[in-house]
């Protein structure tokens, strides 16, 4: 799941400068799982919006706001509700897709923080960098490039102090986890395995997935 | 040709020293101190932004070092440059005939004082070995083209003897010599038996590799105690602690216990031959190094 977290209201009213009619969309996928842009929270933001003069003209809720058909049909709605501006309750991903199906200025009310695991309601850790090329195989289905604050592939750096990350003491070293996790698996051997590479030249941002063999 | 190399292939007791870049331009005082250096050492190491704190660059130091004639070690960290930084800095390097690099993974950030930074970590202390490695014997730069010109390096990496579990940092150590490292420094270690029980665990992972013994030589009983509690791999014993605190308890110098501890140690590791050498790490008193060996019988 994409993780998002509210920005600061002041921050958004500080993009709204000049604007009084605006319109919000939200999602109906990970952003109503993180408690950033579902039914609730978009009510919330009405509510905050005009309790500071904002004329909320329509609201969307898409099922998922980076699905740019959808997005694209939910939104109609919006082109002669005469806002202004939207406000865009979704991860960066959805925002951009929102913007892509309308010509207004579309002002984010999250930070996309991570690809994260949910826990349990509220609570979220990253798991998956989106590096592009699996390591998972070699290290217990622990990700080194994600749980190590480094992204070392090849083994711990020297900074782990009582099992603890040097980073954070709230992070455990993800290599004594992976450790831990092969010799659990029998599979300790795979340590031995030479020097990972990992290159960057599939890394060139942004990158582009067609399955249907013909490009956008 | 490195001259640490030279002693560890003749089967000599190698002897390094620590020394940072300053913090700022003027280098004439690690120059000085580095010249108190010259003749009693086989190599100034030179950190690169030790503890991710800001410095003047390791390279620079290392030049300076160079043209007074010493023989300096270029420390490499992955945090601050990726592959193409590295073998650039690596390659002026050896123009300068600095061919003696140790490969570190470098601390994060973070726990510097220029938390803002961007972490590169393009690659870590295997990567940077196994670029150098691959550069040296088919003659290519990391994209795989050819090198007008191509240095013969002496490649080293760290270890920290006191770790937990133990097999991961073995399993790392070969990943590390696999790589290309052809010398090894340890984490500062401060009695014989930690170091035994590593080197032991060393022999029976028939990892073959000359091992430098880290020393760090104590200020205080107060250095100590933060090292324990706060760097990785460190364990000073409680007796030396409160050593120390007694000299200072009885109007004496701790630092001059610190001292003799060192050199006790240096002593000890030779006489009983557990490693190819010692790599002492003063943090900021390389003055006192001379002494150290002095009192260790190196001269």
């Amino acid at each position: 799941m994409i993780i998002t977290q509210k920005k600061p209201l002041e921050e958004l009213l500080q993009m709204l400068q000049g604007v009084t009619k605006v319109a919000i969309v939200g999602c109906g996928n990970c952003a109503a799982a993180c408690q950033t842009g579902g039914e609730k929270e978009i009510q919330e933001m009405k509510t905050l919006l005009e309790e500071r003069g904002f004329q909320v003209m329509a609201t969307v809720l898409p099922d998922e706001c980076c699905h740019k058909m959808l997005v694209r049909r939910d939104t109609k709605v919006l082109r002669d509700c005469g806002a202004e501006a939207v406000v865009g309750m979704a991860c960066g991903d959805g925002v951009q897709t929102v913007a892509d199906n309308i010509a207004l200025p579309v002002y984010p009310a999250n930070n996309t923080m991570f690809l994260g695991q949910v826990e349990r309601v509220g609570i979220f850790h990253e798991y998956c960098r989106m590096c592009g090329d699996c390591v998972l195989g070699d290290t217990g289905g622990i990700c080194p490039v994600t749980q190590c604050a480094k992204g070392l592939v090849n083994g711990p750096c020297g900074g782990q102090k009582n099992g603890k990350c040097e980073v954070s003491p709230e992070n455990d070293c993800a290599w004594i986890k992976i450790y831990q996790r092969l010799l659990l698996l029998g599979q300790e051997d795979k340590l031995l395995k030479p020097c990972r590479e990992r290159g960057y030249a599939a890394d060139a941002h942004p990158r582009h997935i067609d399955l249907r063999g013909k490009k956008k | 040709m490195s001259l640490l190399k030279t002693v560890l292939e003749n089967g000599g007791f190698a002897v390094t020293a620590e020394m940072a870049p300053p913090k700022g331009y003027d280098v004439s005082h690690p120059l000085e101190v580095a010249e108190l250096l010259r003749g009693k050492v086989h190599g100034i190491n030179v950190t690169d932004m030790q503890s991710a704190c800001l410095k003047a660059s390791g390279l620079g130091l290392c030049i300076h070092l160079k043209q007074m004639g010493l023989e300096p070690i270029l420390q490499i960290t992955g945090r601050d440059r990726n592959r193409m930084g590295i073998l650039g800095d690596v390659l002026s390097a050896a123009s300068f005939g600095i061919d003696t690099v140790l490969a570190l993974t470098g601390d994060h950030p973070v726990v510097g004082d220029c938390r803002e930074t961007k972490p590169v970590y393009d690659l870590d202390s295997v990567g940077i070995l196994a670029m150098l490695s691959k550069m040296e014997q088919e003659g290519c730069d990391c994209g795989g083209n050819p090198l007008s010109s191509v240095p013969t390096l002496f490649k080293g990496a760290t270890v920290t003897p006191v770790y937990e579990p133990l097999p991961l940092q073995i399993h790392k150590l070969r990943r590390k010599v696999e790589a290309g490292a052809q010398y090894i420094q340890t984490q500062g270690i401060f009695d014989t038996e930690s170091l035994k029980r590593f080197l032991d665990a060393v022999d029976r992972a028939d990892i073959h590799v000359p091992i430098m013994a880290g020393i760090i030589p104590l200020k205080s009983a107060a250095m100590g105690k933060f090292m324990n509690e706060n760097v990785p791999g460190i364990a000073v014993p409680d007796a030396q602690l409160q050593a120390l605190e007694n000299v200072k308890a009885s109007g004496g110098k701790p630092s001059e216990l610190g001292m003799t501890l060192a050199a006790d140690l240096i002593g000890e590791i030779k006489a009983q031959s557990l490693c190819c050498g010692v790599h002492i790490m003063a943090i900021g008193a390389e003055k006192n190094v001379p002494a150290i060996l002095r009192q260790a019988g190196m001269e």
